[in-house]
């Protein structure tokens, strides 16, 4: 099967972007990144459809060399509707998104970081002995997550800062 | 003369017809709740009409349009899938009933049309699709049209927990759906085709190392949609937020379609290259690692995915066997798992409303309600794996499966699978301990509010039918075991075949 390499290279070079972007924080960037990767696959899918010959809607065609293969136009043609609707609710979620935090990144976790401040803290999680005299294991627990949600938000609110910081020092 | 596998588009199109016409009924919530009934209803009589049919006469192949040339897409419904559809119908009837109260509560004041009827229906569309579907591309639809409507259903009312989870949940997906149509490009690019039966006829008789990248691209994005380690971190991240009825969905089923997509692809594409040392050491770190995750745990939600992570790994241990044993305990656990998990779900949805909090700490005393300690305790000794529930029979299964095949590897994994078994026990009694048994601790408010008797009546449903399948574990084993042994025989290319010279090429 020959394929163009004009499209390999091109169809690599925007799934290579797309993915990258896909990395990002923000909402916004990693839509971006969608409809470059979503954009590389389609030319991916044009490349294994051979050369280009007659549109594939010629009457009497009973010759299928001389007629390009439907069947990845087909596929193209769902795949671009489908980015078409993902498209439009990530921009939907990214605006819901602002309109609650300000910004529309994709935050880490909470409760991932709850339990990562109970390890290092080396705190045991409540055990069945709960009858053991003098250790609260459940107030030492929630004094500890809370301090490890208040330093989750502290962490957020600065690498929220530090980005508006560099942003602001780009402009 | 209708023929029976006239039949096999219903369980798709019932529930898209009947999306449309729940969301054309939009103002009226009640007109809705009954469309979405009926029409499950229906998917689930003709899912067991097509069971029936399928055990009795064999695999079902519907070519769609009947186009010459083996040219279309078409449905083809083997033991294996039309035992799924009975159990996805019969979990997503039972979440739907859970639902509706919810969606009463949640939805008047939020949105005037209520968008939880439709897309839970399209979800259900999906999610049959994807079991029925006989290529490649169609395999891709049917994703997409459960994660977007899972999408939808995880950022329902958008408050600001749901959309933060919702993000991850949805950037992940979204990765994985690329990864899906590059594999599709690889695949058509060197076969020239997406049909199943095609494919297993072409791909074997490509340069090996072109059937290791495409082998190795499909279990990546299989993976990534079942869960397993070390794709899973965006499931406890993100099915804890949504609505209650939400996860419990999802947790049972959305998960279950990567296992089937993994099963599909192993055994119609590489039989021979079943990669068994690589996929069993894959699963007992997913058994392991879920498990150890779920130890760590404080939010009951947070930790029934934690547990749901680490099943997946004992459903992938039965098919890294690649033996007709390992196939058939892998399915029947898959059954199992998928009514114990939305079980434990929906038991957590009414430890909320009963005790006010999921959270282990604030949590106490509710043995006194004696309904939900019963429906708590019998799912949670048959997820520890006690016998003589089903989760102990398929257990054991896989272990004898596991042991036949004798490597010091599959010693090991067996090992892991006691221990997570071991393991999940102490989870679930973990919960059992802080939130039913011990004193309710001062500091935290006592609503006690009564449970709803239709959440009540769909939950103990579904306990109901994971006690039943402990008695009737005879006759599903043996289900499981002759579509494990048609898989191993190629039933479903014969039957394609047929249908093929049936239509006329």
């Amino acid at each position: 099967m020959t394929a163009s390499l004009f499209l390999v290279i091109a169809g690599a070079v925007l799934v290579a972007a797309g993915l990258y972007l896909f990395l990002e924080r923000s909402l916004m960037r990693i839509l971006a990144g969608l409809l470059l990767a979503g954009n590389g696959v389609n030319l991916l899918f044009m490349a294994v459809s051979g050369p280009a010959r007659l549109a594939p809607f010629v009457e009497d065609a009973t010759d299928q060399s001389s007629i390009s293969d439907p069947l990845p136009q087909a596929m193209v043609l769902t795949a671009i509707v489908i980015s078409l609707a993902t498209c439009v609710f990530l921009l939907a979620l990214s605006y819901r998104s602002f309109q609650l935090d300000g910004h529309d990144e994709v935050a880490d976790d909470i409760e991932d970081a709850i339990v990562r401040r109970r390890a290092e803290a080396d705190l045991t999680s409540a055990t069945f002995d709960e009858a053991e005299e003098g250790v609260d294991h459940d107030t030492d627990l929630a004094e500890a997550e809370a301090e490890a949600e208040a330093a989750a938000k502290a962490e957020r609110r600065d690498a929220a800062e530090a980005e508006t910081a560099e942003e602001g020092e780009a402009r | 003369m209708i023929e029976i596998n006239q039949m096999l588009p219903l369980p798709v199109l019932l529930p898209l017809i009947g999306a449309g016409f729940a969301l054309a009924f939009g103002r009226i919530r009640s007109a809705q709740r009954i469309i979405s009934s009926v029409t499950l209803t229906l998917v689930l009589i003709v899912a067991g009409i097509l069971l029936w049919v399928a055990d009795a006469e064999g695999t079902q192949v519907l070519w769609l349009g009947a186009w010459p040339d083996g040219l279309g897409i078409m449905l083809v419904a083997d033991r294996l899938s039309v035992l799924m559809l009975v159990v996805s119908s019969i979990v997503t009837l039972s979440v739907l009933v859970f639902a509706a109260r919810s969606d009463m509560d949640e939805g008047r004041e939020k949105a005037p049309v209520s968008i939880f009827h439709p897309t839970y229906l399209v979800l259900t569309a999906g999610i049959s699709n994807a079991f029925l579907s006989g290529d490649l591309f169609n395999l891709f639809v049917g994703f997409e049209m459960l994660l977007f409507a899972s999408y939808v259903l995880l950022t329902l009312g958008a408050p600001r927990e749901r959309v933060r989870s919702g993000s991850t949940y949805v950037v992940v997906s979204l990765f994985s759906s690329i990864l899906f149509l590059l594999a599709i490009v690889f695949v058509y690019g060197a076969a020239g085709t997406v049909n199943f039966a095609q494919l297993a006829e072409r791909l074997p008789q490509l340069d090996s190392g072109v059937q290791l990248v495409i082998q190795l691209m499909l279990l990546v994005v299989f993976g990534i949609k079942a869960a397993v380690f070390p794709l899973s971190a965006w499931l406890p991240d993100s099915y804890p937020t949504a609505p209650a009825s939400v996860t419990a969905v999802f947790a049972g089923l959305l998960t279950k379609v990567g296992i089937y997509a993994i099963i599909r692809v192993q055994t119609l594409f590489f039989p021979h290259s079943p990669l068994t040392d690589p996929l069993l050491w894959v699963a007992l770190a997913t058994m392991v690692i879920g498990i150890l995750g779920a130890l760590a745990q404080n939010e009951i939600k947070r930790l029934l995915s934690f547990t749901l992570i680490s099943h997946i790994g004992y459903m992938l241990f039965g098919i890294a066997l690649s033996s007709e044993a390992g196939l058939s305990a892998a399915i029947f656990y898959v059954a199992h798992h998928i009514f114990i998990q939305t079980a434990m779900f929906l038991v957590a949805a009414l430890i909320e409303r009963a005790g006010g909090s999921t959270r282990l700490d604030r949590l106490g005393g509710l043995a006194s309600n004696t309904i939900l300690a019963v429906m708590f305790f019998i799912p949670a000794l048959n997820l520890g794996g006690v016998p003589p529930f089903s989760g102990f029979l398929g257990k054991v299964a896989l272990i004898e499966a596991g042991v036949t095949l004798d490597t010091w590897v599959t010693w090991v994994v067996i090992g892991g699978a006691i221990v997570t078994s071991l393991l999940t026990l102490m989870a679930v009694l973990r919960i059992w301990n802080m939130a039913f048994w011990r004193q309710r601790p001062e500091d935290s408010e006592a609503p006690n509010r009564r449970l709803p008797v239709d959440w009540l009546f769909s939950a103990s449903a579904l306990v109901g039918v994971t006690v039943a399948i402990t008695f009737l574990a005879g006759p599903i084993i043996e289900f499981t075991e002759r579509a494990a042994a048609d898989i191993f025989a190629g039933a479903y290319l014969t039957a394609v075949a047929d249908a093929i010279g049936a239509v006329g090429l």
